[in-house]
């Protein structure tokens, strides 16, 4: 148990623990496989572990100012091993964050300009609300606008602000929308009133951002008829299973790796054409280590015809985080700076030594994390990066017709 | 030391702009708004001048452009008072917002002004020393940076130079200062603390004044720019197109 603290640091530990799922920090036995876990750890003045030593004991405006509060990237490793299950990443972390924010310190410069995004434009990467929806331009199947046409469907899709803005990841998104309609599931989409879902804004201590987000995303969602919610972002998956509930907002949500893998016999008579591919797969950290879901991504990549599946060394509870989590797209370059470094370089790495030409991946954000750090460590040419969808999409030969 | 804060909204250039139909003015109605940075910068300097040395901090703004969420944001980052002038009908001119700032600017008795040097849609003139004309006080714009002076009733400013030449000023007050940049860069704030400003602020609402300068300029057309000629894009070996660029810079006389 912890023997320094304070009656400050007690009250205040008490007060932050009420905002996560586990056990209080206070019953932390400072056995430290939180920061010998943590990919990170090495590089934060306060990792997991002096994390709860250093706020137990109140010493909260040394923690508060330091770079370290800014460098967790929501992987769950600590939460996950956690001999006490104290739940350090969904709670203690965003907490101490929020606490720094509300005593005027001020975030890394990188993630100002993303929660400012978020606030103005409803979207992560500062993008005009009116071109949400330039990833359907010219698809070749129909795109129904439920904020347009409200009619009840099977499937209200989320598509998320990376795969409505970022080129590499609409193609993902345009792929989706031929899965989706080859398999014949009604479906829509909120077209340019859809809005961020807000993850990483709460992950990162936003927690006036992120319930601004929910009161939005519950005007546009409740007045739609739909079974189910589906996610391309595990992130969001995780946001609207877990976080907005405490707001009473209850949603049945999927992420489309479950969603697909729940169809595996109409998939399999639609994959006609083979990928002749040696295939690793990255389990994302929301679905993954933090929902315990690793069977689905991989049941579907073993029924594409031609597909060989690889393991990493590190894999499923143990796979390594692509750094990019809970707002750490956006810190990079503060990571960089206080001696930490890209986790994506060295998962790239582990995906290039199993001898697979591809790495799968189902997460927004890994595609462009994965592609850059391909490059950076010489691995371009040798590694290809491709969300699941994609692999998906060509053994169904559906590519991307509409352009050409 | 009162400080009075001058911020403007300008249209967000994430939105691709439109020409109204008459093709003389941008259709402000399809437009969003944001902040006039450097109006930002003045505020933060003003809200930095306030921690260092105590005083208070009045904004006073012009009721367009959803300038709401602004205040509100501005409130949240410190500001004692927000002044609101209500308007009819379109936005005015650089001359006549000048008019009515400078009225309402002038009952509160600040001894330093501060607004942004620049805004980028100003064409008949700019505001900041068009506001200090009206209030009939000293001007000096392109400043970076203001702290207080040696001497009481004083402040010392930096100003900026062509050729990064860094002048260090001392200003007599009451006087008006065109901030290019404020100390440190305008704050973050929680958005919590602008959810408690929306409950709590209430903002001193006036009419404005009556402002009458004949137009200076006239527009007769607006238009975007149109694409020039397009790129030639470079094929070949690394051989073949560097000996194309370096034909190419002959042509042109860059090179001899």
């Amino acid at each position: 148990m912890i023997t320094s603290e304070s009656p400050k640091g007690v009250e205040l530990l008490n007060q932050l623990s009420k905002s996560g799922d586990g056990k209080p920090p206070l019953g932390c036995m400072q056995c430290g496989l939180c920061a010998a876990s943590c990919p990170l750890g090495e590089a934060m003045e306060f990792p997991p572990r002096k994390l709860i030593l250093q706020a137990a004991a109140g010493n909260l405006e040394k923690l508060l100012q330091s770079p370290s509060l800014w460098m967790c990237v929501a992987c769950y490793t600590c939460s996950h091993r956690c001999p006490r299950d104290i739940e350090l990443t969904d709670g203690l972390w965003p907490a101490l964050r929020d606490q720094a924010m509300q005593q005027g310190f001020q975030p890394p410069a990188e993630l100002q300009e993303t929660f400012e995004n978020v606030f103005k434009y409803g979207n992560t990467l500062g993008k005009s609300p009116r071109q949400r929806m330039d990833w359907a331009k010219d698809l070749d199947v129909r795109v129904l606008d439920l904020s347009k046409e409200p009619r009840p469907v099977d499937v209200l899709w989320l598509v998320g602000c990376y795969p409505s803005y970022y080129p590499r990841n609409q193609v993902v998104a345009r792929a989706f929308a031929r899965i989706l309609t080859e398999l014949g599931v009604s479906w829509g989409v909120l077209g340019t009133k859809e809005k961020a879902i807000g993850e990483c804004d709460r992950m990162f201590g936003e927690e006036g951002l992120f319930e601004t987000l929910v009161e939005e995303n519950r005007k546009l969602l409740d007045p739609q008829r739909f079974e189910k919610l589906v996610v391309l972002d595990p992130h969001a998956f995780r946001a609207l299973q877990n976080f907005y509930p405490r707001f009473g907002a209850w949603y049945p949500v999927e992420h489309y790796t479950t969603f697909l893998a729940e169809r595996l016999d109409q998939l399999k008579r639609l994959l006609v054409k083979p990928v002749e591919t040696t295939v690793t797969y990255h389990d994302n950290c929301c679905v993954g280590r933090r929902c315990g879901c690793y069977d689905p991504p991989r049941s579907l990549l073993e029924l594409i015809p031609g597909l060989k599946l690889v393991e990493m060394v590190r894999n499923r509870d143990n796979a390594l985080c692509c750094g990019g989590g809970g707002g750490g797209m956006w810190l990079d370059a503060h990571i960089v700076a206080h001696g930490g470094h890209r986790l994506s370089d060295d998962r790239v790495r582990q995906a290039a030594d199993t001898g697979a030409t591809t790495l799968a991946v189902s997460c927004p954000y890994e595609l462009s994390r994965f592609e850059d750090a391909a490059k950076v460590t010489g691995l371009e040419g040798r590694l290809v990066v491709r969300d699941i969808i994609e692999l998906l999409a060509e053994s169904m030969d559906l590519g991307e017709r509409s352009n050409a | 030391m009162n400080i009075a804060v001058v911020i403007r909204q300008v249209p967000d250039l994430i939105e691709p702009l439109e020409v109204d139909a008459a093709g003389t003015a941008l259709d402000l109605g399809s437009a969003s708004f944001i902040v006039n940075e450097s109006d930002d910068h003045a505020l933060e300097q003003a809200i930095l001048m306030k921690e260092a040395g105590g005083g208070t901090v009045t904004v006073v703004a012009l009721d367009c452009g959803d300038v709401d969420n602004t205040l509100y944001a501005a409130a949240a980052k410190g500001a004692d008072r927000i002044v609101k002038i209500a308007l009819e009908g379109d936005p005015p001119s650089a001359q006549n917002a000048a008019v009515m700032l400078a009225e309402a600017v002038k009952p509160l008795g600040a001894d330093l002004v501060l607004v942004g040097v620049q805004a980028h849609n100003e064409l008949e003139g700019v505001l900041a020393p068009l506001l200090a004309a009206g209030l009939g006080l000293p001007y000096v714009g392109v400043i970076r940076g203001v702290k207080a002076g040696a001497e009481p009733g004083t402040i010392s400013a930096c100003k900026e130079f062509p050729g990064a030449v860094m002048a260090r000023l001392t200003v007599k007050l009451p006087a008006v200062l065109g901030i290019l940049g404020a100390d440190q860069p305008p704050r973050y704030v929680p958005v919590s603390r602008i959810r408690a400003a929306m409950k709590s602020t209430q903002f001193e609402e006036q009419a404005a004044a009556a402002a009458d300068v004949e137009p200076l300029v006239a527009v007769r057309r607006l238009a975007p720019p149109a694409p020039a000629a397009r790129a030639e894009m470079l094929t070949g070996s690394e051989v073949e197109v560097a000996a194309r660029i370096a034909a190419i810079l002959a042509e042109k006389g860059l090179v001899k």
